[in-house]
């Protein structure tokens, strides 16, 4: 007698609600909408309150005076893909919300890089190795 | 359909009959994941203690980390012939085996202090906190560590399932969850296979044999219905318990409608007892998680340099050097030298070290970033959850970020002071828990939980809050695979490159547990030594 909880729900008609409701309980995305709320929301977790970054065994680096924040889709890169010990937020970032932080650091902390970035530039930056919404974050262990 | 028979594939077949069928049904599935078990057991690679026969002739090994992998290479390798010593940037042993007690302080990345407070004997584990039965190196370790181990509380009915959403945002029992989920799960199989629906999937001999088994799994009543009644009280607790003398008749509770239960969400919280890992029986050291890393620092005095961050690997025909400084002080770099290395240190740490090792490893090593995760302790006046709740252990689960409310599986009834695990969440609640001060984090911790406990407002005390990716020496809390960069870099990651090899929880297939980073050291050392063996 082979017959799973899964096939059990799928006879009942039921999985149909099941998988939106697990994601809202156990994955997401970062409700913060402005750069502002996101940097201090998020980024500044690693990145510290004044993006000064921070060192230990290994480093967070400033944000802080940034010369590699000159092209916006560099921190829209790593943003999205990860780099080293910087996590990909693909999947939990809207590409609105990407370009608002982007915009955010590039025009505060001493960054002074006032050109528009939109959400369609995002966009284009998004690539097929982008985080899937698949995986997801961590489980408990 | 008779009360006393139920009918099989056209004839008859007796109740007594379907029962023992499927006991022998339960009996061989019994046998059937004993036998897996024991497969998978060889296959995870701990198969006994480990065996490094044959002399290394003063063969010298450096190992970087004193966390589980480190320690254990360090203490089988010396037990083999090898000379040993380990760098630890840290100013204690165990890396993220690691318990705060009342009196030590913390200080994350920013330089944002935390002075625990709590009580003598009460403790947070910051990182991992349970034992599974199968983690057999660890349970090894622990045995051989004489580390004193006692059972860790997963499942507990009577903690809750809660959501914001549901039900007025008024927590429900776990036990009401499960046994309504269960119940009208059952229920509506049954119905549809008595309507003649699984004709296609199941034989008619077996639609008999899934009716009673769904009658039993799912409290149903003689009609194959789950409503109120006794039955399913038996499941899902009464209004009023069964009581003796006088007042001893008991009050049947009320399931929840199916419906509102399905858009609850909460049965998304009742799996997770069911995951291998977290499946009876579980354990936990006595007094703390960090008791291990603390045995392993006294078996191993004297070869761990504390306090050393290292700066540089490099590795030549000859040997393997490291560069390192004193953690907190600085000061002038100073170097260890030896024949090989193992390497433990995260994967994020050093992938900003630099190591001259091929492409392969290097990449593999830029690969992988760290998962956040964030634990914060809350101490309480009293355990009003076992005086007022009835609940012994356990963990309750909320939609709220915090995410779950872990019960402290030890010193049941003591009338004193009492550490929740208040929070222990994951993915964008727990980045946005590292952006907070620790003074918010717990304030946060405490405003969830007294949605779940309304006695947090007058019990609760001080607490402590751990964001792994403000963790000076891990910035997170274990390395981040996928499918994809394992297929790409699993290989390369834990090949020995020269006279490096790296291991931790990151080079094993069991990522975040201490046992994957216990079978990763084993393997290392096992190769290492073979490699010695033969040159």
């Amino acid at each position: 007698m082979r017959l799973s909880l899964r096939l059990a729900l799928a006879v009942a008609g039921l999985l149909s609600a099941g998988p939106v409701l697990a994601q809202e309980l156990h994955m997401g995305h970062f409700h913060e909408q402005t750069g502002e709320e996101i940097f201090h929301g998020v980024c500044q977790g690693c990145h510290m309150p004044n993006a000064q970054g921070a060192v230990g065994a290994g480093a967070y680096p400033a944000l802080a005076n940034n010369p590699h924040l000159a092209a916006p889709e560099y921190p829209a890169l790593v943003i999205l893909n990860g780099r080293k010990a910087m996590p990909a937020f693909g999947d939990m970032f809207s590409d609105a919300q990407i370009a608002n932080v982007v915009g955010y650091v590039r025009t505060h902390f001493g960054n002074n890089y006032p050109s528009a970035f939109t959400a369609a530039q995002v966009a284009a930056l998004r690539s097929p190795e982008s985080p899937s919404e698949v995986e997801g974050p961590a489980k408990e262990h | 359909m008779s009360e006393d028979g139920v009918s099989a594939g056209g004839g008859k077949m007796r109740r007594r009959d379907l029962l023992t069928l499927i006991g022998t049904v339960a009996g061989s599935a019994v046998m059937y994941r004993a036998m897996s078990a024991m497969a998978l057991a060889g296959e995870s690679g701990f198969t006994g203690p480990i065996k490094l026969e044959g002399d290394p002739k003063g063969a010298s090994v450096l190992i970087l980390g004193a966390g589980m992998a480190g320690m254990c290479a360090a203490y089988e390798l010396r037990k083999a012939g090898y000379k040993v010593q380990i760098l630890e940037y840290n100013d204690r042993p165990g890396g993220r085996n690691w318990s705060l007690y009342g009196g030590d302080t913390y200080t994350e990345l920013g330089g944002f202090t935390q002075k625990v407070e709590f009580d003598k004997g009460l403790y947070l584990n910051p990182g991992p906190w349970r034992l599974p039965y199968h983690h057999q190196a660890i349970l090894h370790y622990c045995k051989v560590l004489n580390v004193a181990l006692e059972p860790f509380v997963q499942v507990n009915y009577a903690a809750y399932v809660h959501s914001t959403k549901a039900f007025g945002g008024k927590p429900k029992r776990y036990r009401e969850v499960h046994a309504d989920f269960n119940g009208y799960v059952a229920e509506l199989l049954a119905k549809s296979t008595q309507q003649g629906r699984l004709d296609q999937a199941v034989t008619r001999e077996d639609q008999e044999i899934l009716l009673e088994a769904m009658r039993e799994w799912g409290a149903l009543d003689k009609n194959y219905e789950y409503r109120k009644g006794l039955l399913a009280s038996e499941r899902r607790g009464y209004v009023s318990d069964p009581g003796g003398g006088t007042t001893s008749a008991p009050i049947p509770s009320d399931p929840m409608a199916m419906s509102d239960l399905l858009k609850s969400g909460l049965w998304g919280s009742i799996s997770a007892g069911h995951i291998y890992e977290f499946q009876n029986t579980i354990f936990q050291p006595k007094g703390g998680m960090g008791m291990i890393g603390k045995a392993f620092g006294r078996e191993l005095e004297g070869v761990i340099a504390y306090d050393s961050k290292v700066i540089d690997i490099h590795q030549d025909a000859k040997g393997v050097t490291a560069t390192y400084v004193n953690a907190k002080t600085g000061g002038p770099p100073r170097k260890a030298q030896a024949d090989y290395c193992i390497c433990t240190i995260p994967a994020s740490i050093l992938g900003q070290i630099p190591m001259n090792v091929g492409d392969a490893m290097q990449s593999a090593i830029q690969a992988l970033y760290y998962d956040a995760s964030i634990k914060v302790g809350l101490q309480f006046k009293r355990r009003f959850w076992e005086q007022d709740e009835s609940i012994y252990g356990g963990i309750s689960f909320t939609d709220q970020p915090n995410g779950m409310i872990g019960y402290p599986a030890t010193d049941y009834f003591s009338d004193g002071k009492g550490v929740l695990l208040g929070a222990y969440t994951f993915g964008p609640a727990a980045f946005e828990y590292a952006a907070m001060s620790p003074q918010e984090r717990v304030a946060k911790t405490v405003e969830y939980g007294a949605n779940v406990h309304p006695q947090y407002r007058d019990e609760f005390e001080n607490g402590v809050a751990v964001a792994w990716h403000r963790v000076p020496w891990t910035l997170g809390c274990a390395a981040h695979w996928t499918e994809a960069l394992r297929a790409e870099h699993y290989d390369n990651l834990v090949a020995m490159d020269g006279r490096i090899m790296l291991a931790g929880e990151h080079a094993s297939r069991l990522p975040a547990w201490q046992e994957g980073a216990l079978l990763s050291s084993l393997d290392a050392i096992r190769r290492l030594h073979q490699r010695v063996m033969t040159s």
